[in-house]
């Protein structure tokens, strides 16, 4: 299969994921409860008259069947317009958007971190195999696993805000700020990061290429980070990749946690203030950004490996 | 080397951790010293006491009884989703490797549609859109990982179909019933144990976090996250009212990753997908 025509066959697998993401966001608005006419009419205090109910109704095509509304839903929302918000009666997207980078950067910095802590402890463990440092490791990245990321969350502002002192709790603003909700986030990503690093880089040290480079008399640090890493490393960053899709879900617990003013927390406002529209176009939103992810980390591990694409059953 | 001695103490810290944690829930009501939801302000947000072993919590109960008793709602709720979502997995998948054609087809679009959904987000939308409550929870939960189940089964009995043995029994006049039942199923048992202790733990981890939110179990059930979540404005000056529940649910969910591993290595089946709370 060549370059074009696979892409073109992700690009068309990835339709129904696409119907499948706006009807969730569509049907969640359905399922709300609560006339969303009246809801929006009545933010405040004030109580509308039915007629007035009805009129908005009409107004927001809230009396046409409900494949109608869908349709116009996602032509809507094809051309940016995601609703207005019941609270600050302001356009969704616009909401969104300007709080989309507290959460990417809150990705970034934990994509980092994991991707720094994975390398490390997936190469110290497999140079230290067998003996204190793979059984630390391993013991480790278990405990990590395991951790909630709530629980983590607060044990960190315990221990380096409260008691050290050495970090600020919350809000946005540098690095500082950043480095506790990043750590929270990543802890399990890098846990699973360094785990199957471990285990591809085994693979690999078991092929003939390293037993000649092993023969050769390197040491056995070199043979792992020079010629084993390269190849292993491929299944890792696809893993590491997709991840990056998730931490915008996971982001909802750090955010809250440590009052960081990104598109997690902004859900939570709006599940707290029944405010429908913004929380469709939030699910909408981390969708699509999740299905934009998961197809560059398809193209990306194809350029970096051919045997995803030659062994290419995309299941 | 020990290769074959690890998964037995695996398997063993497995065992022990989560049986106790199985036995003192269920021996709750007659374990605890007091009431989980019994307040108390004369006594409240104490530390450990004879009275009360492990402290009291902002509207004075006992942190003991509500930690014993924590663990009943998350355990049961975890254990029912995930047993409908292998179920129902399971099902989807054997129908589509078995029948293969348009239901293939079908249910693999089906399945990949609500694998390409973001989980976590989805079940805090689903969950804040319906409402905190057991059934609602229920559905966040199996919505987002039948499909799971349904891949891992589905290529299991693609596989299975084809050995040769099937095609010996089928030609030996077997039916799709009894090859089915008979034969694919206790072969797949291997793959899905794991799947099911992996995804317990998935399951425990998404109850509890969506719980710390406010999105699901919710007050006056006495639990785990529900504890850490009472805790918020008070966890500063009384780290114990966090420190005791999380302990709880972390070692819960070491349990169910221990045993996971141990299965996994036992029975030599490999999935790896990533966690995202």
């Amino acid at each position: 299969m060549t370059m074009g025509r696979y892409l073109l066959h992700k690009l068309l697998s990835l339709l129904p994921v696409l119907l499948g993401i706006t009807l969730a966001a569509f049907t969640l608005g359905v399922l709300s409860p609560g006339d969303p006419a009246e809801l929006a009419l009545s933010q405040g205090g004030y109580e509308p008259t039915a007629e007035q109910v009805a009129e908005l109704e009409r107004q927001l095509g809230l009396d046409a069947p409900y494949p109608v509304q869908y349709l116009r839903w996602v032509g809507r929302a094809l051309s940016g317009d995601l609703g207005t918000s019941y609270r600050s009666r302001r356009p969704v997207a616009e909401e969104l958007l300007r709080r989309l980078p507290v959460t990417l950067e809150l990705a970034a910095w934990s994509i980092t971190l994991a991707c720094a802590l994975g390398l490390f402890l997936g190469c110290a463990a497999v140079i230290g195999r067998g003996r204190w440092p793979d059984l630390l490791i391993q013991a480790l990245t278990g405990l990590q696993l395991s951790f909630p990321a709530f629980w983590l969350g607060l044990l960190l502002i315990l221990l380096f805000a409260e008691t050290l002192g050495w970090l600020p709790t919350s809000g946005t603003g540098g690095a500082g700020h950043m480095l506790l909700p990043a750590v929270t986030l990543s802890s399990a990503t890098a846990a699973t990061a360094a785990r199957l690093l471990r285990s591809t880089l085994l693979g690999e040290l078991g092929k003939p290429y390293c037993t000649a480079a092993a023969a050769r008399g390197i040491t056995p640090a070199r043979l792992v980070v020079r010629n084993a890493l390269p190849n292993a490393a491929v299944p890792v960053a696809a893993l590491l990749g997709n991840s990056l899709g998730g931490m915008l879900g996971g982001s909802v617990i750090v955010e809250s946690i440590f009052a960081l003013p990104g598109i997690g927390s902004y859900a939570l406002e709006a599940i707290g203030g029944r405010d429908y529209p913004a929380l469709q176009g939030y699910v909408l939103l981390t969708g699509l950004i999740y299905v934009g992810v998961t197809l560059l980390v398809d193209v990306v591990s194809m350029l970096l490996d051919p045997r995803v694409r030659l062994g290419g059953k995309h299941l | 080397m020990n290769r074959k001695k690890k998964p037995d103490l695996q398997l063993a810290a497995a065992a022990v951790l989560l049986g106790s944690i199985l036995v003192l829930s269920l021996l709750a009501p007659w374990l605890a010293p007091w009431d989980p939801n019994a307040t108390d302000m004369q006594v409240r947000l104490q530390g450990p006491s004879p009275d009360h072993p492990l402290g009291t919590d902002a509207l004075g109960r006992d942190l003991l009884s509500r930690a014993l008793w924590g663990g009943r709602a998350s355990i049961l709720l975890a254990l029912g989703a995930t047993l409908l979502s292998m179920s129902l997995g399971g099902l989807a998948g054997l129908a589509a490797g078995w029948f293969g054609g348009p239901v293939d087809w079908c249910l693999t679009v089906l399945s990949n549609i609500f694998q390409g959904l973001p989980g976590t987000c989805l079940m805090v939308a689903i969950a804040g859109t319906l409402g905190p409550g057991v059934r609602n929870l229920l559905l966040a939960l199996v919505l987002t990982s039948w499909a799971g189940f349904s891949r891992v089964v589905r290529t299991e009995t693609l596989r299975i179909r084809e050995e040769a043995y099937m095609e010996g029994l089928r030609s030996l006049g077997a039916g799709p019933l009894r090859l089915i039942l008979g034969h694919a199923l206790p072969q797949l048992a291997a793959g899905l144990a794991v799947l099911f202790a992996t995804r317990a733990g998935r399951c425990v981890l998404s109850i509890a976090s969506l719980s710390y939110l406010g999105l699901g179990i919710s007050p006056p059930t006495p639990d785990w996250s529900v504890m850490i979540r009472d805790a918020r404005l008070n966890y500063r000056s009384a780290p114990h009212l966090i420190l005791v529940p999380g302990l709880c649910i972390f070692l819960l969910l070491l349990g169910l990753n221990l045993l996971g591993d141990a299965l996994r290595e036992r029975l030599d089946v490999r999935t790896g997908e990533a966690r995202e709370w």
